[in-house]
């Protein structure tokens, strides 16, 4: 099961008041892949991501899903297709896990008649998938970092959509959380065939997971690609400003960056 | 953990989110039951008692257009406008309170709070003593400056986006001053008694006959279904704007619709009842800890709203020896709340 679904970037350009963030950028987003994308802080890939999700207005350019323009779709239909996970959602005070999942069958559900088997069956399934059935009934405020992360991915993941966007998604958790969440999208990669597209700024995490890395640089398209192709010491100098060496991970055969800081210049050299 | 991804869900798993589920529905539905049930009791406690005590079936003729010697009066004219009207406004300032603090995700950001209601309330003032303007008219310059009130604060806590507690902190601050037209105003007619000068201070529904009653109604009738048909989306701004609109809610349309709904309820209820105080604010966190945390708060909370109002004017006219208008009750009740709520959230080092 794959699904074909088509995100395009076309001449993208985004900012606020006169301050331009991503300036004329062209991204093709590979269907039913894992696309990671990575830069310097600040350098407008979260700005990008919420304008993906129309979250935010092209100042021009625009943003192409199946060849229809997000930013003038009609929002549960574009909801059903597309679902965004931010970087920092807020749980109300005392609000149940299986009330929370529940809420990303909204896209799916009228004014009236609203709740049906198949939303009954959502959830429960998108709770099955994250390893949280065990916690329908605890209140979200109660759960570890880790914990709270997956119910959010299943909040996603009851909605059902075919393309998942997730805005630095590993942020604030330990590193066995990290990787957890990283295998759970994963899974949901290669079972559902969902395309996935996160920002993350772990460099060495998303060269691992991602199939289509995505490097930005002040504003702009710096590398794409798959990870070998994307992840030099050039791109690594030109994003990060960062001196660096890059080696193949042992564990995934992936490219793995390793910083060269002012303390540390290499024994054997570069 | 390796979970197989699947679109079909374990029983054991989906029986346990039936049941939540159910279980969730059935609470809310059990406290929707009992607060309109409350009210109609409380309501018909209302046309009852008073200086005379009319028994219910005498209450029921008159209810029905029979003309009762002696109650057709005291219950006809006197009672039941005043009733209906703490029933009306108690729903108009509940449903306005919840929309706002559902959609600020803060219990403080109520309209009572943040100026809006004193606004309505130094506007309907205004136009009643400097203007001599009556009727329908006030609730309309009401209206007008409530929403004038709401841009004014949103504007001038906007500064690359509104934070919560700038809003709230520049609301009461307007608020204050608006609070002090009122006094003012109401200080230049000295012709004014001290009742008709407490109902824009702190809201009373002393003299409540039929014409002030049925704007508020009619506003009611038009307003709350556009409100409630909007319960689930508004409800969803929750978990975050960006979380709402991932979710298929168009937020700013949305914010658009549930602000001019708001204001526009507590510009009808304020220019009928005065600024019935706090009840704005208190019925959403009243509502929350009946209902739970779970699904909108806007029914629960205009139920809790008619309610609070009916029993508060109860109180005030009947149990405290002098008769006090519903607002000095209210008032009572809200005042220490509002302090916990405060030492509360700069405890848990909330941002407000």
């Amino acid at each position: 099961m794959t699904t074909d679904r088509t995100l395009l970037v076309e001449d993208l350009t985004l900012g606020y008041r006169d301050r331009t963030v991503i300036d004329s950028l062209d991204l093709g987003v590979p269907p039913g892949r894992i696309t990671a994308i990575v830069g310097a802080n600040a350098c407008g890939k979260s700005t990008l991501l919420r304008s993906m999700s129309r979250l935010l207005s092209p100042k021009e350019g625009r943003v192409l899903l199946d060849g229809r323009e997000v930013h003038r779709m009609p929002s549960k239909e574009l909801a059903r297709t597309l679902g965004l996970l931010p970087q920092s959602p807020i749980a109300p005070e005392g609000i149940t896990v299986g009330d929370l999942v529940g809420r990303g069958r909204h896209p799916h559900q009228r004014v009236l008649s609203r709740w049906s088997r198949e939303d009954d069956e959502a959830v429960a399934a998108a709770l099955d998938s994250t390893g949280t059935a065990d916690l329908v009934d605890r209140a979200v405020d109660e759960l570890s970092g880790g914990q709270r992360q997956r119910v959010w991915i299943a909040m996603a993941l009851a909605q059902r959509t075919d393309l998942l966007l997730l805005d630095e998604p590993t942020t604030f958790l330990d590193v066995s959380h990290q990787v957890e969440v990283l295998d759970l999208l994963t899974d949901l990669n290669r079972t559902l065939g969902t395309t996935i597209v996160l920002v993350l700024h772990d460099l060495n995490l998303a060269a691992r997971y991602a199939d289509h890395l995505v490097a930005l640089a002040d504003g702009r398209l710096y590398a794409e690609g798959e990870p070998e192709r994307v992840l030099t010491p050039e791109t690594v100098e030109a994003v990060f400003g960062l001196r660096s060496r890059i080696i193949t991970d042992p564990t995934s055969g992936r490219p793995m960056m390793l910083p060269i800081g002012r303390y540390h210049a290499s024994v054997e050299t570069v | 953990m390796n979970p197989s991804l699947s679109t079909a869900p374990s029983t054991a798993t989906l029986r346990a989110v039936t049941r939540g589920r159910v279980r969730r529905t059935r609470r809310r539905r059990t406290v929707i039951v009992a607060l309109a049930v409350l009210i109609v009791v409380v309501f018909a406690l209302t046309l009852m008692v008073g200086r005379t005590f009319y028994p219910p079936g005498d209450v029921l003729r008159v209810v029905l257009g029979h003309d009762v010697p002696g109650a057709s009066f005291t219950v006809g004219r006197l009672r039941l406008p005043r009733a209906a009207l703490a029933v009306a406004a108690g729903l108009c300032f509940g449903l306005a309170g919840s929309t706002f603090q559902t959609m600020l995700r803060n219990p403080l950001a109520s309209p009572d709070i943040i100026g809006i209601s004193s606004g309505a309330s130094a506007a309907a003032t205004f136009a009643i003593v400097v203007l001599g303007l009556s009727g329908p008219t006030v609730s309309v310059v009401a209206i007008v400056s409530g929403l004038a009130i709401s841009t004014l604060v949103y504007a001038l806590a906007y500064k690359g986006g509104v934070a919560g507690t700038r809003l709230i902190l520049i609301g009461i601050g307007v608020a204050a001053m608006l609070d002090s037209v009122t006094s003012y105003v109401l200080d230049r007619a000295p012709e004014w008694d001290l009742q008709e000068a407490l109902r824009w201070l702190t809201g009373s529904l002393n003299g409540t006959d039929w014409n002030r009653v049925v704007p508020v109604v009619i506003a009611l009738a038009l307003i709350a279904p556009v409100l409630l048909s909007r319960a689930n989306d508004l409800s969803l701004f929750q978990l975050g704007d960006d979380t709402a609109s991932a979710l298929g809610v168009r937020a700013n349309l949305t914010r658009l619709i549930a602000v001019t709904a708001a204001v526009a309820l507590i510009a009808f209820a304020t220019a009928a009842a005065g600024p019935i105080a706090f009840v704005a604010f208190l019925c959403g966190p009243i509502a929350a800890r009946l209902v739970g945390p779970d699904g909108s708060l806007l029914l629960p909370s205009a139920l809790v709203g008619a309610l609070l109002v009916l029993v508060a004017d109860l109180v005030g006219q009947f149990l405290l020896g002098t008769r006090y208008p519903v607002g000095v009750v209210t008032g009572v009740l809200g005042a220490p709340y509002l302090v916990y709520l405060i030492v509360r959230t700069h405890r848990a080092g909330g941002s407000l």
